[in-house]
């Protein structure tokens, strides 16, 4: 039975691990993602579903356990915040080299350094380039309210386990800390070690029951094998953008003028685009759902209707990076953003884009 | 009387373990890495339990195990095999997990990792092959490394005041409630070697009956890392490694000897 339940955004995501069926999370407190842990040690998952919740020593335990779920089959997450994920950054490139399935969460903080425990989209580049060491990209999902921290999270599994790939939910403290409505799913079963070994016995290490063995590295010393591991990962990517990107477009239809922004960003924009087209100016939104696939082509094509882009961002300029590549100077792009943990106002954003592209 | 007449299955003394495979060993001749091997996949295989096994590899030397040892097998980054077995072991708590690990692996990068999982009394068999040196990447020092003994990395010997003791870390474990056996044994003689598969079946053993971490150490060579013939490695190690570390059990079913 699906429930209406008035949540934090990251008690949402946690709650909608155990209800899609999640087998284990692994993780370590900081600000402002501590409450995913601390609500499950809460609601004790070991006793619902049998999902295993375990505090690590530290975010390099709590990735490696990752990796080590992950290798079996299971449906694992962690979660963390940007310095956490600094330090699991070589154990998500061993989980994108070894291609092994996990959910790995950030509820994003500034920075850099200890930084602030203020929300921020300062781990852009962080995500969406790479991160760690290696040729490898994550499939990037970034939500923008409540109800979406709690639905990424079964279809992070889904995309994860769809490519064999790990999966990022990218989401900052302000949609991690807010308290919004949400319609939980109801409760899947986990599946049985059985139903598992039929699904992923393929190569799964669970013990080499009536099968030759199977092995989970990410180590090529022929570079040629190398050379090769990194053309089929290269290869998924491409599905990913072919089959999976997401994306949302907002007044787009006749808009004069775009603002392009994810997660909390797009929120507050969204709210900066009335304020305009109540002056009577044309803005229209489009919110990149995935960060990785981007949604290259949508703007591209739309550089042909609109007179100039905004890429509204709480960063120094990062997406505007992935805009301008997407647009090929078709129209000017300019970038707008606070950082340091100030979040903008709607009025802030419509001013910027009055000055640096309405002119 | 001809060879093949000698060469028959009535006469047959001993062969390797099907849980070996038959690619050739990556180790330097004389290498006890490869007895240690051979050593717990025996083990596995006459408790019969291979097909409920599942290894954690390491970084280093034996990063390659997985392609000698036949079961499945999960390649870690260097020095978190033991959180990566905490998993698998915490999800498949009816399997037999362990992992297998040198001393720059379990006693340096990996130390927290180490410390605790041992700690948690995560029902896994922890094997640490200690060699005294970084052999994988050309003989640098090790936590573990003596004073006074040269690596690339302390050309000039070790030096206690600047680069700390050897680091006993098998007794440090030992000492936490958490951990349920532990014991330190070599492989470079049969003698030893006959030991030390005992310890590896104990080890085992406890992981059956829900014990929690059983330890085992192996004191090693490595006769390229520390630029000696095998056979005087071996003497060496005699001589130098085991007076600092000592042979023998340190914990035995949750008490310290
Ligand atoms: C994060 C990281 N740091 C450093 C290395 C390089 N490295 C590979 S093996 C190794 C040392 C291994 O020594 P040990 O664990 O004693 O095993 P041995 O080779 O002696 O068996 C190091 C430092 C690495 N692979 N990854
Ligand atoms: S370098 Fe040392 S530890 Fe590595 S295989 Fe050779 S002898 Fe063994």
């Amino acid at each position: 039975m699906s429930e209406l339940k008035l949540m934090k955004g990251n008690e949402a995501l946690a709650e909608a691990a155990i209800r899609c069926g999640a087998d284990a999370y692994f993780g370590y407190p900081i600000t402002p993602q501590t409450e995913v842990i601390e609500y499950l040690m809460t609601e004790q998952p070991e006793k619902r579903t049998g999902m295993v919740v375990l505090q690590a020593e530290s975010e390099l335990a709590a990735i490696n356990m990752v990796y080590g779920a992950a290798s079996t089959g299971k449906r694992v997450m962690t979660s963390s915040s940007s310095p956490g994920i600094s330090l699991k950054l070589e154990g998500i490139s061993y989980l994108a080299g070894a291609e092994l399935p996990a959910v790995i969460v950030n509820v994003v903080r500034g920075g850099p350094g200890l930084g602030t425990i203020q929300p921020s989209q300062a781990d852009y580049f962080q995500s969406v380039k790479g991160g760690g060491h290696g040729d490898y990209k994550l499939y990037v999902l970034a939500p923008s309210s409540v109800q979406e921290m709690s639905d990424f999270v079964e279809d992070a599994f889904d995309i994860a386990f769809k490519y064999r790939a790990p999966v990022l939910i990218l989401s900052d403290g302000l949609i991690g800390q807010m308290m919004e409505k949400v319609n939980l799913k109801d409760q899947k079963e986990r599946m049985s070690n059985e139903e598992l070994i039929e699904k992923y016995g393929s190569w799964a290490t669970t013990g080499k029951k009536g099968r030759e063995r199977n092995i989970i590295t990410s180590l090529d010393l022929q570079s040629e094998k190398m050379e090769a591991r990194v053309h089929r990962l290269m290869k998924k990517y491409e599905q990913m953008e072919k089959e999976d990107l997401r994306y949302e477009e907002i007044l787009c239809d006749d808009a004069e003028y775009l603002i392009v922004a994810y997660g909390s960003s797009a929120r507050i924009s969204q709210k900066a685009v009335e304020l305009a087209r109540k002056k009577g100016i044309k803005v229209g939104l489009l919110r990149p759902i995935t960060l990785f696939p981007f949604p290259k082509k949508q703007l591209f094509q739309l550089a042909d209707q609109v007179k100039g882009i905004l890429s509204v961002e709480l960063n120094m300029g990062q997406m505007v990076e992935d805009v301008k590549l997407s647009v090929e100077f078709k129209v000017p792009v300019e970038h707008f953003g606070r950082t340091g943990g100030i979040i903008h106002t709607p009025e802030e954003i419509l001013e910027a884009l009055e000055q640096k592209i309405i002119k | 009387m001809d060879v093949l007449d000698i060469i028959k299955p009535e006469n047959q003394v001993f062969c390797k373990t099907k849980l070996m495979t038959d690619t050739p060993l990556s180790y330097c001749p004389g290498c006890g890495h490869g007895t240690a091997h051979n050593l717990t996949m025996e083990v596995i295989d006459e408790m019969g339990i291979a097909e409920d096994t599942i290894g954690v590899a390491p970084v280093g030397c034996s990063v390659l195990a997985y392609d000698f040892m036949n079961i499945d097998m999960t390649q870690a980054a260097h020095g978190r095999a033991p959180a990566v077995a905490t998993a698998i072991s915490r999800c498949w708590p009816e399997k037999y997990v362990f992992t297998y690990q040198g001393d720059g692996d379990l006693a340096a990068i990996g130390t927290a990792e180490t410390i605790h999982a041992c700690n948690r009394g995560e029902n896994i068999v922890i094997i640490f092959v200690n060699n005294g040196i970084y052999g994988m990447t050309g003989g640098q020092m090790a936590p573990t490394t003596l004073e006074g003994m040269k690596s690339s990395t302390s050309p000039y010997g070790r030096e206690i005041a600047t680069m700390g003791s050897p680091l006993k870390i098998t007794e440090l474990i030992a000492n936490l409630p958490g951990v349920y056996y532990v014991t330190r044994q070599a492989v470079h003689t049969h003698k030893h070697a006959r030991k030390a598969k005992k310890a590896i079946r104990k080890a085992f053993e406890n992981i059956k009956l829900k014990k929690g971490i059983s330890f085992v150490e192996i004191v090693s060579n490595c006769n390229s890392g520390w630029k000696m013939t095998p056979n005087d490695a071996n003497i060496w190690m005699e001589e130098n490694m085991f007076p600092y570390f000592q042979l023998g059990d340190i914990k035995v079913n949750g008490k310290l000897k």
